[in-house]
């Protein structure tokens, strides 16, 4: 599709994006060694979404995070900040030389967003089943002003255990707001235990088109098919908002962890990170392996 | 034999006038219709309690600025940064009960922590419905109060909700408002130099017996309490702090050292734990000032349902109650 203003950041092809992702990951991973800890499971999980939401759905300006006409993208889920982070030094919002500091003192990357910190974060996430709310009234407060932007909040499968999700849900097809779009990370993994034990999601999708949205439900590790599921949803123009329910694996490109027990929170050992590297680097240097290659 | 014809009880449009006392018909909601025809950024949402809350008016006269959000409060909360967030200044409304129990998590973190411009105004304040706990906002100060960047006043009138609404919507940042809605007592009127001022307390009436710090309906029990007390030869003086956070500290620092020897009342229609009254009472501590102090509020209980004036009398925030009270102590200082 056409954008309806000038990108600074060009829509990528898919080869393009796979190579955003693949950096998206890499920046994750140095961040989670600054801190010897980290949320890089889902990090790495959900980069090639944040490849294809920053690099082809979202019109944004780099050197202005602030600017009126771009897409806003509200990340609902705090302790994903160090992916968010990962892609917004990618998209050069922030500098690289911030990785050093992530979750220090002082840096403006702590370990869970907060608006007031970090250039590109849009909103203080963290507390669950805020985002998708905070979205419906900043949809609304767009279409007052005739504005084109559009609002894309990443929410967790967890995250649909709110109640206040479920509120926003109906206000926004109640709304016709289709001009905002959530992503659900459906990785099966909360706090306790695994989500679909936790208290069970499925049937997703239904859940959501009975809420009055459009559904679509793709491999969230398939470049080719998220550029298909969000092209799908810039293009619809029939007063719905829209859902990607994106399936992905946590620790997804670095077999090391991919393979590990999989919990909330991924333990790596010292002497892992510089493995892991290594690992991601080598998904990436064979493209039959790589991940987000299968369809593409 | 006569009997006391039965109260009812006191549904949620109940007014507190008196009989023959002067009043304006849904003082915010008139209020709002004016600052928004200077300020188009104003924006209104409820969570289906626009009728009660006195929004109804504000949707008739902006139609195409009135959004229902349906009965959900955290939406409500979250919706209204949203709209924030997009340089819109929403008045959200619902019932304090709703506000301050159920959508604290998103007043604190979707609006207060980051100062967003959102005015949450809040019917039914303390003990304004005899429907019970479930309506009565009794600790919403309370809960609030811990809230950082969150502004609280609780308006006294018809004449302090209208300036109160102006000021709200020229104040940049996040304000909590206890709404008298309905057919409201005007009794500001009666002192000519009185103004609303976020943070600020004023001094209404002057006495040398005993000095009533109050906020809300409270102000206006405490003004009918001090001219019956004249009518006696007893002389309290009233100082209306309207603003609970920030509270005006050096103002009513200097009225307490103006007489240090009256008993300080202070008066809310509010629990006794943690409005204005523990919010005095932290305030003259710190700053070493230790006038008699005293407590007029609502017990630390889930309170009846019943008629609002015997339930005023019972908790003891009637104006005859606050009578009795401060007749008895200034009685004991005359005959000393």
């Amino acid at each position: 599709m056409q954008p309806a203003t000038p990108r600074v950041i060009a829509p990528a092809d898919i080869t393009a994006l796979r190579r955003h992702a693949y950096r998206i990951r890499r920046h994750a991973l140095l961040m989670g060694e600054v801190q010897g800890q980290g949320y890089v499971g889902q990090a790495l999980g959900i980069a090639d979404v944040l490849a294809v939401a920053y690099f082809r759905a979202m019109n944004l300006r780099a050197d202005d995070p602030q600017w009126e006409e771009r897409d806003r993208f509200l990340l609902s889920i705090g302790h994903y900040a160090i992916a968010l982070y990962a892609a917004l030094i990618e998209a050069g919002v922030i500098s690289e030389s911030e990785i050093e500091n992530y979750g220090s003192d002082d840096s403006m990357l702590p370990m869970s967003g907060m608006a007031a910190y970090t250039p590109g974060m849009e909103i203080t996430g963290g507390s669950l089943g805020h985002g998708l709310g905070i979205g419906v009234g900043m949809a609304l407060g767009l279409k007052r002003k005739r504005s084109r932007s559009r609002i894309f909040n990443l929410l967790s499968d967890g995250e649909l255990n709110e109640g206040s999700t479920w509120e926003a849900a109906a206000s926004a097809a109640h709304w016709k707001l289709d001009n905002l779009v959530a992503i659900v990370d459906v990785n099966d993994q909360q706090a306790d235990d695994k989500s679909s034990s936790v208290l069970g999601y499925e049937p997703i999708a239904d859940k959501w088109i009975a809420f009055g949205w459009t559904a679509l439900r793709v491999d969230g590790n398939d470049i080719a098919a998220l550029v298909d599921a969000f092209d799908t949803a810039l293009d619809s123009a029939d007063g719905k908002p829209c859902v990607i329910i994106c399936d992905t694996l946590m620790g997804r490109g670095v077999p090391l962890l991919e393979n590990r027990d999989k919990t909330h929170f991924i333990r790596v050992d010292e002497d892992e990170w510089r493995v892991a590297l290594k690992q991601l680097d080598d998904t990436y240097a064979n493209p039959s392996d790589a991940a987000g290659s299968e369809h593409s | 034999m006569t009997t006391q014809p039965r109260l009812k009880t006191s549904a949620m449009i109940a007014s507190l006038a008196a009989e023959g006392q002067p009043t304006t018909s849904a003082p915010f909601g008139h209020a709002l219709v004016e600052a928004a025809a200077a300020d188009e950024r104003i924006v209104g949402m409820t969570a289906d309690l626009g009728k009660y809350t006195d929004l109804h008016v504000f949707a008739q006269a902006y139609p195409e600025r009135h959004y229902q959000m349906g009965m959900a409060e955290q939406l409500l909360m979250s919706a209204g940064a949203g709209m924030a967030r997009e340089g819109f200044i929403p008045f959200v409304t619902t019932y304090g009960v709703f506000a301050s129990r159920r959508a604290y998590d998103f007043i604190c973190m979707a609006i207060a922590e980051e100062r967003l411009n959102v005015k949450i105004v809040c019917a039914l304040p303390g003990l304004t419905t005899g429907y019970g706990p479930s309506h009565q906002a009794t600790e919403d100060m309370a809960i609030f109060r811990g809230m950082p960047n969150l502004t609280i006043v609780d308006p006294c009138d018809a004449v302090d909700i209208e300036q109160a609404t102006h000021a709200m919507a020229a104040h940049d940042g996040p304000v909590y408002l206890r709404l008298l809605r309905g057919k409201v007592p005007r009794v500001l009127d009666r002192f000519p130099d009185y103004r609303f001022e976020i943070g600020r307390a004023r001094r209404l009436m002057e006495g040398e017996d005993a000095l009533i710090i109050s906020s809300g309906l409270m102000t206006m029990r405490a003004i009918e309490a001090a001219d019956l007390l004249a009518e006696r030869g007893m002389h309290v003086g009233v100082l209306h702090s309207p603003t609970i956070k920030p509270l005006d500290a050096q103002t009513i620092l200097e009225e307490i050292q103006r007489h240090p020897q009256r008993p300080v009342y202070v008066a809310e229609n509010h629990s006794v734990i943690g409005g204005l009254g523990e919010s005095v009472a932290a305030l003259l501590m710190n700053a070493g000032v230790h006038p008699e102090f005293h407590q007029i509020g609502l017990p630390d209980a889930f309170l009846d349902a019943g008629a609002l004036p015997t339930l005023h009398d019972r908790y003891g925030i009637s104006t005859q109650a606050m009578v009795k009270t401060l007749a008895s102590r200034i009685s004991l200082t005359h005959a000393s």
